[in-house]
């Protein structure tokens, strides 16, 4: 199923959506493939500072744990709790239920940033 | 993300090695199942979702692929004596039709593969783990010299299916020749269905009943869709296919050692909870060793631990006890019949007791932990 087309995509399979001055961010649905069954998230508290291509969290599934990384910088404005209740909301919805952090940022740099086409051409993602 | 994983994938790989397939490669890809290369094997993961393969196993019947395990087929006046120089449990005894659990140790009495010997009318066949076949067959070869025996390794001309849950045997028994109820636990017997002959053996590693059968090649494509189709299709259906990652979670709950996990060729069987797999009556390579630690007991022990906590330890992260390490993880997971994280680990034996209170060490965040007894999950009889 080809990536949403209204936000950018990190080879690490994070992606942004920009909203105003903050950014939503969450995991690819391919990511979410490759974990299987999300059993834990680890998200940073409010106020924490993200720097680009730096670990910001961990998710676990059955099958595996894997790092976060920041495809911004910015600070920490609201982590989506309803994911931290019930981690298996990000495999049922990846790209809306399923966000993980919402991040105040400044002028979003995306020339490093992936498209969906350019995402989907790099993963094989049809 | 970047993901630490006990299966590497094809994805992430991003080239497809020269793996095997098993006879059942098609079926898993027309299953959608998502592939990776375990052992060298082009193994189906999992087909819908790991948990809902697991639960649908402890509720319902599950069939899973493990034709990459290891099937050598032994012949000869001296198939009886060589086997029992090499495993730890006494074969001689076995009457045709039983299957015993075993491992094969070297002379440091390290775990070099556990593995399931069935005593069929002409032959012994061995089924050992798919990663340790070629040097099981090496180790056979070193120590045949002496011996009248022939070592046939039959793994790539047939295939092996295990039948598992509360309703396999209902399943099955609408279905073959001869009724496999009356078959008890590590015991197997040769069916022909419509003269082709399959050998049937009650036994798993799930911690349900159940069956694993081993068929010729070619007609185990045909096999599987027919038992799939048997009970009717679709999600109402009694038996669907499982991967190995519910393979994995199953035998985890069923507190079942894992090769590269819970055994290797450092750890021996007495540490790990198997001395009832090691005879005390016969030499064998390694009964030395193992006969001393046996009496004298060992330094550490293979233990269960649950975790309060829902965060899952990965293999070799440190356990604690008043802050200092007394043991490490060797497998963990959320179990989704218990609800909760459960791990086994090796730990010093001072620390074994079940009720111990440890800590595990997830990169400097401490968990806290009961150790337990194994199993966590014992099927309802």
């Amino acid at each position: 199923m080809a990536s949403p087309t209204d936000r950018f995509y990190t080879e690490t399979h994070e992606w942004i959506k920009l909203q105003g001055e903050r950014v939503l961010l969450g995991i690819t649905r391919f990511a979410v493939d490759e974990l299987t069954d999300v059993t834990f998230v680890e998200l940073p508290a409010i106020g924490k500072i993200l720097a680009v291509g730096k670990a910001f969290g961990e998710i676990e599934s059955v099958k595996a744990t894997s790092e976060l990384y920041a495809p911004v910088n910015g600070a920490v404005v609201e982590v989506n709790e309803a994911v931290k209740k019930d981690p298996s909301t990000v495999n049922a919805d990846p790209y809306e239920a399923g966000w993980l952090v919402a991040v105040k940022t400044g002028p979003v740099d995306t020339s490093k940033l992936m498209s969906a086409a350019q995402y989907d051409a790099k993963f094989n993602i049809h | 993300m970047a993901t630490r994983s006990k299966f590497s994938t094809g994805v992430f790989l991003s080239q497809t090695l020269n793996l095997l397939k098993t006879p059942l490669h098609e079926f898993h890809v027309s299953q959608g199942a998502r592939m990776v290369d375990f052992a060298g094997w082009d193994m189906p993961l999992l087909y819908r979702g790991i948990i809902a393969e697991h639960q649908h196993t402890r509720k319902s019947a599950s069939v899973f692929d493990v034709s990459h395990m290891g099937r050598v087929k032994f012949t000869g006046p001296d198939a009886v004596k060589f086997l029992n120089h090499l495993l730890t449990r006494n074969i001689a005894g076995a009457a045709v039709g039983q299957s015993l659990y075993s491992l094969v140790c070297n002379e440091n009495g390290g775990v070099m593969d556990d593995v399931i010997v069935s005593r069929l009318e002409k032959h012994h066949l061995m089924v050992c783990n798919a990663s340790n076949r070629l040097k099981l067959l090496a180790w056979f070869d070193r120590h045949r010299p002496g011996f009248d025996v022939q070592i046939h390794d039959e793994t790539m001309q047939t295939a092996m299916v295990a039948l598992q849950g509360p309703k396999v045997i209902e399943l099955l028994d609408a279905v073959l020749p001869e009724p496999v109820a009356g078959l008890t636990r590590y015991h197997c017997m040769v069916q022909r269905y419509m003269l082709i002959p399959f050998t049937v053996c009650r036994s798993g590693y799930t911690g349900e009943d159940g069956v694993e059968v081993i068929c010729g090649n070619s007609t185990a494509l045909m096999a599987i869709k027919f038992l799939l189709k048997s009970d009717g299709e679709g999600a109402e259906s009694l038996l669907h296919p499982a991967g190995l990652g519910a393979r994995d979670t199953l035998r985890l709950e069923a507190g079942m050692p894992l090769y590269g996990h819970e055994l290797n060729e450092t750890v021996d069987p007495i540490s790990a909870g198997l001395s009832w797999a090691v005879a005390k009556n016969k030499d064998f390579i390694g009964s030395k060793v193992l006969a001393g630690l046996a009496q004298h007991g060992t330094p550490q022990k293979l233990v269960g631990l649950l975790i309060d906590s829902p965060r899952t330890p990965r293999q070799d992260m440190a356990v604690l006890a008043g802050g200092k390490p007394v043991g490490r993880i060797t497998s963990s997971t959320a179990s989704p019949t218990l609800g909760r994280t459960i791990a086994m680990a090796y730990v010093l034996s001072e620390f074994s007791e079940p009720g111990t209170a440890v800590e595990v060490d997830l990169r400097g965040t401490p968990l806290a932990a009961t150790v337990t007894k194994l199993p966590f999950y014992k099927r309802a009889v």
